[in-house]
C-alpha cells in the first residue's frame, strides 16, 4: 500500500513537472517575443481565470462559456451513448446485423464530425441542436466501435457458462455480455468524451453561436485578445483533465476484477 | 438403480464449407447416480464435443441424450466445468456459485440460495474466500469455485473437461482426491451426483473413476470399457492400479 501510494506520488510529480516546464518555456517565450498579439504572457492569462465570474470582453463570463459547452457536451455525449452502446450490442451479438450495418458504418465513420456542419445548419438551424448534432457524430462512433469489439471480446467460455445454465438471450446479453464487453466499452467512453470536447470547441467557433468556451475563444481571436484564448484553453484542459480523472477513477472502481493493480 | 444419463446411438458430424467430418457414430453408454465416470480416447476423438453435446452446447446430428432428472421440477440435468475454470471475473466467488440459481429456469426461493452456496463454499472450502475476485484466487481454488458453480443447481451429472490438465502436479492431485469427497458428500446430502470426467490422462482416470470408457478414433465409437473396482482412496503404486493403468493405456494406444 505504502509503495503504491509512493508510485502514485512519483507518478504525479512527473506530470506536474512537464506541466511546469511548459508553462517555463511558455513564459520565456513570451518574454523573448514581447508582443500581447502573439504569445500572451502567463500573467494576462492567469489574470483571465482568477475572475471567472467576471463579464469577459462584454459578454458571458468565463465560468458561463464554460456551463454552456459542458451542457452541449453531456446533452451531446449522453445522446451518442443512449444510441451507441445498444446498437453496438445488437451488432456484436448478431451477424446478421453486423452484416447489414457494418459497410454503412465503415463508410460514415472516417467523416469528420464538423464535417456535418453544413447539413447541421440545414436540418436543425444554427445554435443549439446543430452544435448537438456534431457533438453527437463525434461520440457516437468511439462508443459503438468500442462497443462492438468489447461484445466480439467477450470470451465464448463465459457465454457457453450462460447457455449451459439454460439463460435465456436476454439474460446471456444482461448477465455476461454486458459485463464482459464493460471495460471495453468504457474505454470507448473516454475516448468519446474527448472527442466530445473536440468537437464543441470547434462547433462553437462556426457562426451562429452566442455563447460556450468556443464561441469565446473566437470573439477573443477577432478582437485580438489572445490571454482571453490561453484561459479558454485552459478550461478545456482542466475540463478534460477532470473528466479523465473521473473515468479512471470509474475504471478502478468498476472494472478492478481485471485484476491490472 | 435408474440412470441419470442415457446416451443412444450418438452421432454427429461436423461440416465446413464442403468438407464433412464424422466425429461421433453411434455412441451409447448410461452414467448412474454417484457414479464417476472417465472418457478417454486420443486427441480430436471427439470427448469433448461428446460433453458439450450432452450440456447442451452443440447440437446432435441423430442419437438422443436423456438425463431424466432434467424433467424433475426444473432440476439441472447436466451442468459442465471447463478446461479452465471459465469463472466470470466480475463476479465475486459467492456471485460466480450462485449464478445459475439467479436465472429465470431456476425457481428457488433466496434464503434457500444463499444457504445452498454457504454451504457449497464450506464444501469445496472456500468460505473464507467468498467475496475474493477470480483474479485473486490460486489455479486450484479457481476450479474448486467452478465446480461449486456447477453442483449449485443440483444437476444429476456434472461434466468434467479435463478441468485439471492446466493445474501443477500437486494441485491437481489435490483437487482429484477434492472431487471423490465432493462426490461422496454430496451423495451423503441426498443429492447423489454422477461426475463424467474426460481426461487424457490414464493415471488420473484409474485414480478417480469407477468405470472408464475408451473411445475409438474418429469417428468416435465405445473401443472398450473398464471398471475399476478399487476402493477410494487410492494409491499409485499399487499393483492393482498399475496393472489397470497399463491397461487403459494399451487400449487408449492400441
Amino acid at each position: 500500500m505504502v509503495r503504491n501510494n509512493k508510485q502514485t506520488i512519483s507518478n504525479m510529480a512527473k506530470g506536474l513537472a512537464v506541466i511546469l516546464l511548459f508553462l517555463v518555456i511558455w513564459e520565456i517565450a513570451a518574454i523573448i517575443i514581447n508582443n500581447n498579439y502573439i504569445l500572451p504572457r502567463l500573467g494576462d492569462i492567469l489574470l483571465v481565470l482568477v475572475h471567472p465570474l467576471a463579464s469577459v470582453l462584454g459578454g458571458a463570463s468565463l465560468a458561463q462559456n464554460a456551463a454552456v459547452s459542458l451542457r452541449e457536451v453531456l446533452t451531446g455525449f449522453f445522446c451518442a451513448v443512449a444510441i451507441a452502446v445498444p446498437l453496438g450490442l445488437l451488432i456484436g451479438t448478431s451477424k446478421e446485423v453486423d452484416s447489414y450495418l457494418n459497410a454503412f458504418i465503415q463508410m460514415i465513420r472516417p467523416v469528420p464530425p464538423i464535417a456535418w456542419m453544413p447539413f447541421a445548419i440545414a436540418w436543425f438551424g444554427l445554435g443549439f441542436t446543430s452544435i448537438i448534432f456534431i457533438i453527437f457524430m463525434g461520440a457516437f462512433f468511439p462508443v459503438l466501435i468500442n462497443t462492438i469489439d468489447g461484445v466480439h471480446g467477450v470470451r465464448t467460455q463465459w457465454t457457453d457458462v450462460a447457455r449451459m445454465f439454460r439463460a435465456t438471450s436476454l439474460e446471456r446479453v444482461r448477465t455476461v455480455v454486458v459485463p464482459g464487453a464493460m471495460p471495453v466499452i468504457w474505454t470507448g467512453l473516454r475516448v468519446a468524451f474527448a472527442v466530445a470536447w473536440m468537437c464543441v470547441v470547434a462547433a462553437e467557433m462556426l457562426p451562429g453561436t452566442s455563447a460556450g468556451l468556443g464561441f469565446m475563444i473566437m470573439y477573443a481571436y477577432n478582437l485580438g485578445q489572445l490571454q482571453v484564448i490561453g484561459a479558454g484553453m485552459v478550461i478545456i484542459g482542466i475540463i478534460g483533465l477532470g473528466a479523465d480523472l473521473l473515468f479512471r477513477a470509474g475504471q478502478a472502481r468498476f472494472f478492478h476484477w481485471q485484476g491490472r493493480g | 438403480m435408474d440412470p441419470v444419463l442415457t446416451v443412444r446411438d450418438l452421432a454427429k458430424t461436423f461440416v465446413e464449407g464442403e468438407q464433412e467430418c464424422s466425429v461421433l457414430q453411434g455412441l451409447s453408454f448410461d452414467a448412474f447416480p454417484g457414479e464417476i465416470l472417465c472418457i478417454m480416447g486420443t486427441s480430436g476423438c471427439g470427448k469433448s464435443t461428446l460433453l458439450r453435446m450432452i450440456a447442451g452446447l452443440e447440437t446432435i446430428d441423430s442419437g438422443s441424450i436423456s438425463m431424466p432428472g432434467q424433467q424433475e421440477g426444473g432440476k439441472a440435468g447436466a451442468a459442465m466445468v471447463f478446461q479452465d475454470d471459465a469463472l466470470f471475473p466480475w463476479l465475486s466467488v459467492c456471485d460466480n456459485i450462485s449464478y445459475g440459481l439467479k436465472l429465470g429456469n431456476q425457481d428457488v426461493p433466496g434464503d434457500v440460495a444463499s444457504k445452498r452456496v454457504a454451504d457449497l463454499l464450506e464444501l469445496v472450502r472456500l468460505t473464507p474466500f467468498s467475496t475474493y475476485y477470480p483474479y485473486q484466487l490460486s489455479g486450484g481454488m479457481k476450479q474448486r469455485a467452478a465446480v461449486a458453480r456447477a453442483l449449485a443447481v443440483q444437476p444429476g451429472i456434472i461434466l468434467m473437461d479435463e478441468p485439471f490438465s492446466a493445474l501443477d502436479p500437486f494441485t491437481r492431485r489435490e483437487l482429484q482426491d477434492e472431487i471423490t469427497r465432493i462426490r461422496d458428500t454430496a451423495s451423503a446430502d441426498g443429492h447423489p451426483v454422477a461426475i463424467l470426467l474426460v481426461t487424457h490422462n490414464p493415471e488420473e482416470a484409474v485414480y478417480l473413476a469407477d468405470r472408464i470408457i475408451v473411445l475409438s478414433d474418429r469417428p468416435a465409437a465405445i473401443h472398450g470399457v473398464i471398471d475399476v473396482r478399487l476402493p477410494h482412496p487410492r494409491s499409485i503404486s499399487d499393483r492393482e492400479f498399475l496393472v489397470i493403468r497399463e491397461k487403459v493405456t494399451g487400449l487408449v494406444k492400441r
